[in-house]
């Protein structure tokens, strides 16, 4: 009972503060420390619930119980992470961004080819892909290859539509005056529609990032080595050894969002000039 | 319309175009590993032949998977636990409730953070960050879990689709709900309109556009959740199920039936919010 009171305690206690700081006019302080209070608050509510209402942890870990976890199994997790992440995500994602866009520069010097693929490419980015996984794993086997075969042909069609969008993004006042300079085709295209297409392309980056780790994650339910994310969650829920479950999409959450964040970081420094990117 | 029509017919037949070369690439082995046992020549007429009609091909070859969907859709009856129409049925209707919930929670929410300083935040950058859990990772956990507690059936399918149809919902309707500008709601309090008044009549209607766009998305991404939650269900019913089962004996047309099936479910549902929403927006001038 006590737990139960904690928590709610804390809840209010969390609002007051959020309340407090989001009334104030908006800096760089009160942006980050709302967002972190409630995230807090909400840490703490869960842990007050879990042992206030003594839930099994097999149904739903605490959070100090998750830490303890994380904490112990390092090597088990840094394991995974390399597998899963580095081998499996990282590298489908280079490969399947980078054909992606190499295709885009390819289509966009036919219009036929433009007309034809953007409407189908936008079809596909829009279907339940992440259904190839099983047949990608009979193809290239249970280890990492198959996983980056599964991330190559997710993140495809969303990079395609983007970075074909971005490509015809520049206006044709502003084409014309690149041949008024006496550019060329390879000219036009480095200093004006490459630039102009970053958005898009940085749009699709961002897109595929999730996307990536999803697929990687997913493509190891239908086979995989004995090691891995998606393998050790589907193999620890088996075991009700929810703990090291919740430790893994701690990692996954974790790795998410620095792949978000870094694309997005990359994004602003590249993006500069957008008016989304100027506050 | 007419004018993108050739293209993209072209691009379509000559993606069938390689799907059958790469059928004869992928299979030839297979084929070839037949004929040395039983001694017979192959030539490259008997090989093709072959390689386009295995009975478990690596690479399927369209009119193989075509006679599949049409074997277990037109001739089974529905009821069938073979019937491809059954399994969509479950999917589909996992996929709607998830639908239905995701949307509801995400207009709320996004109510809430256009109202309330506060919600707007703390909620919103968790919003955003809740999308970088790779969730359909821990669906497997989610589905056991609430089996255990007791539910079980639609509704834990129906929260992956619902907690992935959610995130477009909340974006699309906070930029929606805030893009009337400044003059439109000045105009607003000339009027002396209550907040209430404000919102039916001019933050909601100016966000439909943004809401179908969004709808849209969701719909797409509550169908792959509900596919995925079906994954480790045991393999009962549904199209995740039959994706596992195809996997499990090898069954590659079975799958391939089965995604085709998927991709068909998504377009046709994609397909119905984009009629509602020229229709919709039609009758409100807008398009």
């Amino acid at each position: 009972m006590i737990w139960i009171a904690f928590a709610i305690t804390v809840w209010a206690l969390g609002w007051w503060i959020n309340a407090r700081l989001s009334a104030r006019p908006r800096t760089r302080f009160t942006g980050l420390a709302v967002p972190i209070v409630f995230g807090l608050t909400l840490i703490v509510i869960w842990e007050g619930v879990v042992r206030g209402f003594e839930i099994s942890p097999v149904l739903l870990p605490a959070p100090s119980m998750i830490a303890t976890r994380f904490a112990a199994s390092t090597d088990i997790l840094w394991e995974d992470f390399v597998q899963t992440v580095i081998k499996g995500a990282l590298s489908g994602y280079v490969l399947g961004c980078g054909s992606a866009f190499l295709v885009a520069i390819l289509v966009d010097r036919f219009d036929f080819l433009r007309r034809g693929l953007l409407p189908v490419g936008n079809f596909v980015a829009a279907l339940p892909v992440i259904g190839m996984a099983p047949i990608l794993v009979m193809w290239f086997g249970f280890d990492w290859q198959s996983k980056a075969a599964v991330v190559v042909v997710m993140v495809f069609f969303p990079m395609l539509a983007n970075t074909v969008q971005g490509l015809s993004d520049s206006s044709a006042m502003q084409r014309d005056l690149m041949r008024t300079y006496g550019a060329g085709y390879w000219t036009t295209l480095r200093k004006l529609r490459l630039p102009a297409a970053m958005p898009f392309i940085f749009n699709g980056l961002k897109i595929a990032s999730t996307l990536a780790l999803i697929g990687a994650i997913v493509a190891e339910f239908f086979g995989s080595p004995i090691r891995g994310m998606g393998f050790r969650i589907s193999t620890s829920v088996g075991q009700l050894a929810l703990d090291l479950v919740w430790a893994e999409i701690v990692v996954a959450a974790i790795v998410g969002s620095a792949f978000y964040g870094g694309v997005a970081l990359i994004e602003r420094a590249v993006t500069f000039w957008h008016p989304s990117q100027r506050h | 319309m007419r004018q993108s029509f050739l293209p993209v017919l072209t691009v379509v037949s000559t993606i069938f175009l390689i799907w059958y070369v790469a059928a004869i690439w992928l299979n030839a082995p297979w084929a070839y590993d037949k004929a040395t046992r039983s001694g017979a020549e192959l030539t490259t007429q008997t090989l093709i032949a072959d390689t386009w009609s295995q009975e478990k091909p690596k690479l399927p070859a369209p009119h193989q998977v075509g006679a599949e969907i049409w074997k277990t859709t037109a001739q089974k009856k529905i009821t069938s636990k073979r019937s491809l129409i059954y399994h969509s049925w479950i999917t589909l209707s996992a996929t709607l409730l998830g639908f239905a919930l995701g949307t509801g929670l995400g207009i709320a929410l996004a109510v809430g953070i256009v109202y309330n300083r506060t919600m707007d935040m703390s909620v919103m950058p968790w919003v955003i960050a809740s999308q970088t859990i790779p969730i359909l990772a821990i669906a497997p956990m989610i589905i056991v879990v609430l089996n255990a507690v007791g539910v079980s059936g639609l509704l834990p399918k129906a929260m992956i689709s619902m907690y992935l149809s959610f995130f477009p919902v909340v974006v699309g309707m906070v930029k929606g709900l805030r893009s009337p500008d400044t003059m439109q709601l000045d105009q607003m309090r000339t009027w002396n309109a209550s907040p209430h008044q404000t919102f039916w009549r001019l933050r909601l209607p100016s966000s439909m556009p943004y809401l179908f766009t969004s709808l849209k998305i969701g719909m797409a991404a509550s169908l792959v959740g509900a596919i995925v939650g079906e994954l480790p269900t045991g393999a009962v019913a549904g199209l995740g199920a039959r994706l596992l089962a195809g996997s499990y004996y090898g069954q590659t047309i079975q799958i391939w039936s089965a995604l085709i099936m998927a991709a068909a479910l998504a377009a046709t549902l994609v397909g119905i919010i984009g009629v509602v929403q020229r229709l919709t927006l039609r009758r409100m001038g807008m398009a």
